[in-house]
């Protein structure tokens, strides 16, 4: 009974906040476009009954969206986009951690503060902060002119370079703190080992630093794949209409073409797809979860 | 019994394997290594004896390469190795908290430092199955350090430092976490295995009973010096300075001002009113000059009637007893105030015992049995 009661609370969060919303969505993607408010038909009512009701809701939808090109395009651009930027927050987040690790304990809570600190200020401001650094007349180009490195401006907003560097950006938080926190338990005399029984430097890094930090990797790029997966501020702010990214599609079938059922139709392909790595991740988490035990 | 005795270091025409000339290790202005100067030689199990934070560690740390020191060479087998990186030091460590890849498996942990060398992988396989034989750890060959016992991973390690055939085996307190009958049966089995590979051994430890029981030679220090290097029986039996004393074993320390009375001979005033002690001596100690002279529990006899024909006897008041089992140390006070320790076997049960709290009784020792130091 207790033990009930404590599981509760997080399966009626579970119930109430996820499973609720995604059957309305479920419901939405299986009904039609229609002239009203909210726009799609069939409307329950009571005096059909509930047969009469289900018996409307069909796939459509869902074969709409294998019939134009764009859906299955932005998909894939965007598992492309995505991931690349994931490899890329690795590359950058992975030395930074490594660096945290290194330095004295007593500068570790300051530096860790750095990286949360932008998380105080309002994404959306961050993500304008960025075109205003980006655009042909902005502060990355007038530096470069300035310096007399480039001669004409580089353009870089409204391209996927500007989405890569806004990803990168916004997620290194998430990929920094797991593999902070995986090399930050590894044990310094692990790689004096390795270095007594022959390895250089290098190698010791190779084959000791970064296996017993695999956890934390996985974690962090797990933490920026799939949330990076249905960006949908960053492309449509920095990539303009060069960037195709399944967010995007989303929200223009939703706000622009008022078409619910089929932006539902999207989001639900989106989030089966996002079940994968999910779990994924879960199984890694569990996995650390033992090897610590 | 005509084998050998192994004592290289009493042999002019030997050469050390280790030779530390004159080192010293700052870190910043605190001075951890202090100007030390030792020998190990070949085949040696070398024992490094001292208090915590007396600068073991940073010793051994120094031969296997993770320290620089400030100033002084090191050589091996005549080699200066100051400047090589440890990767390329024919020196392994076992280290204090054995270190093992914990990713890895027992077989993979002990592969580990062939592999980084070009060996073929038979060669590999067979030297890794010699190593599980030789540490008994056949059947956990598979297994994660996790998933094994903490005598098996302190085995685990010792195998994969010694795997690579090292010219030097450096240990770090490699029985620290063990319990101690564990730790008695491992020092027996690292003798054995120090026997048979032939390798030369370098133990870092804080418990002198270890360091008595497997060492060749045992050097003690105190603060980055070595106070005096000796083989365990010398160590014991004639310490070089009180703090060598008092750091083996138990010891009575009695202070005193010598007299010489023959050759060899002095006589020890240590108290008014009381007899001078009487002993033996090879170095010389001047007429009143300060001198302390150590005796071990053992060596001091307690009887309830004066002794007859002995150098030195006192009387004294039983203080405390305490009993070992085999073996009960008395507590006896003297009229001086002064305490001195006597050992005695219990041949008898305790309800039995010829002396309880309170009692009066006589210590007595020979001239030979104490040791005098000027410090
Ligand atoms: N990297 C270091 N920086 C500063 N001081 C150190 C360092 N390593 C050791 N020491 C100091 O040197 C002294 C000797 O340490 P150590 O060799 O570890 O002692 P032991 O092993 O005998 O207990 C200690 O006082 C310790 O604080
Ligand atoms: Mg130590």
């Amino acid at each position: 009974m207790r033990r009930f009661l404590l599981i509760a609370p997080p399966y009626a969060w579970l119930l109430l906040l996820f499973l609720t919303p995604f059957a309305i969505v479920v419901k939405i993607s299986l009904s039609d476009i229609a002239l009203a408010i909210p726009p799609y038909v069939p409307k329950f009512s009571w005096d059909e009954g509930i047969w009469a009701y289900l018996n409307q809701l069909d796939f459509e939808n869902f074969i709409f969206l294998t019939q134009d090109n764009l859906y299955w395009k932005a998909y894939l651009s965007s598992f492309k986009i995505a991931a690349i930027s994931t490899a890329l927050t690795l590359l950058v987040g992975y030395p930074i951690a490594y660096g945290m690790t290194r330095v004295p304990s007593e500068w570790r809570p300051t530096l860790m503060m750095l990286v949360i600190l932008p998380f105080w200020t309002s994404f959306l401001i961050r993500v304008y902060a960025w075109m205003g650094i980006l655009s042909n007349e902005g502060y990355l180009n007038q530096l470069l002119l300035w310096t007399g490195i480039i001669d004409t401006p580089l353009t870089i907003l409204n391209t996927n370079t500007a989405v890569y560097i806004g990803i990168v950006y916004t997620y290194l938080p998430f990929m920094i703190l797991p593999i902070y926190s995986a090399l930050e338990r590894l044990d310094d005399s692990l790689i004096e080992a390795a270095e007594d029984l022959g390895c250089s430097r290098l190698t010791a890094f190779w084959l000791v630093t970064i296996p017993l930090s695999k956890t934390g990797i996985i974690a962090g790029c797990f933490l920026v794949f799939i949330p990076a997966l249905g960006e949908f501020v960053i492309p449509s702010l920095l990539g303009g209409s060069n960037s195709l990214m399944i967010g995007k599609v989303l929200w223009e079938e939703f706000f622009s073409n008022r078409d619910w059922p089929v932006a539902s139709a999207v989001a639900v392909i989106l989030l089966l797809l996002l079940v994968i790595p999910i779990v994924l991740f879960q199984r890694n988490q569990q996995n650390q979860q033992e090897a610590d035990q | 019994m005509t084998t050998l005795k192994f004592e290289p270091w009493n042999d002019p025409q030997e050469k050390p394997l280790i030779h530390f000339q004159n080192i010293t290790k700052r870190f910043g202005s605190f001075v951890a290594i202090d100007n030390l100067t030792i020998d190990i030689y070949e085949r040696e199990f070398y024992a490094l004896l001292g208090p915590s934070g007396c600068g073991k560690t940073t010793l051994m740390r120094m031969l296997a390469g993770f320290e620089t020191p400030t100033e002084g060479t090191i050589l091996l087998a005549g080699q200066d190795i100051v400047s090589v990186p440890p990767n390329k030091r024919a020196t392994n460590m076992m280290f204090q908290s054995y270190a093992l890849f914990p990713h890895l498996s027992i077989w993979e942990n002990i592969a580990f430092g062939l592999k980084r060398q070009a060996m073929a992988k038979a060669d590999i396989n067979d030297r890794v199955e010699e190593m599980l034989r030789l540490t008994r750890l056949e059947q956990f060959a598979r297994r994660k350090p996790h998933q094994i016992s903490g005598g098996q991973r302190q085995r685990v390690a010792l195998a994969r430092s010694l795997a690579k055939a090292p010219k030097l085996l450096l240990l770090d307190e490699p029985m620290g976490a063990l319990d101690k009958k564990l730790r008695q049966e491992t020092q027996f089995e690292l003798m054995d295995i120090q026997e048979k590979t032939g390798t030369t051994f370098m133990i870092v430890t804080h418990d002198q009973e270890e360091a008595m029981t497997v060492a060749s030679r045992v050097a003690v220090m105190d603060h980055g010096q070595i106070i005096q290097v000796a083989t365990p029986d010398r160590i014991y039996e004639t310490p070089n300075s009180v703090y060598v004393a008092d750091f083996i074993g138990d010891v009575n320390i009695i202070q005193g001002t010598t007299t010489a009375n023959g050759k060899d001979s002095y006589s020890i005033a240590w108290a008014d009113a009381q007899a001078p002690l009487t002993a033996n001596s090879n170095q010389p100690f001047s007429d009143g000059q300060k001198c302390h002279l150590a005796i071990r529990p053992e060596k001091v006899a307690i009887t309830a009637d004066r002794p007859g024909e002995v150098a030195n006897a006192v009387q004294g008041k039983i203080l405390d007893i305490a009993y070992l089992g085999n073996i009960s140390t008395y507590h006896v006070e003297l009229p001086t105030g002064v305490v001195i320790k006597a050992q005695a076997a219990n041949t008898r049960r305790i309800s039995r015992r010829s002396y309880t709290w309170e009692d009066t009784v006589w210590l007595s020792w020979t001239a030979t049995a104490g040791v005098l130091l000027a410090n």
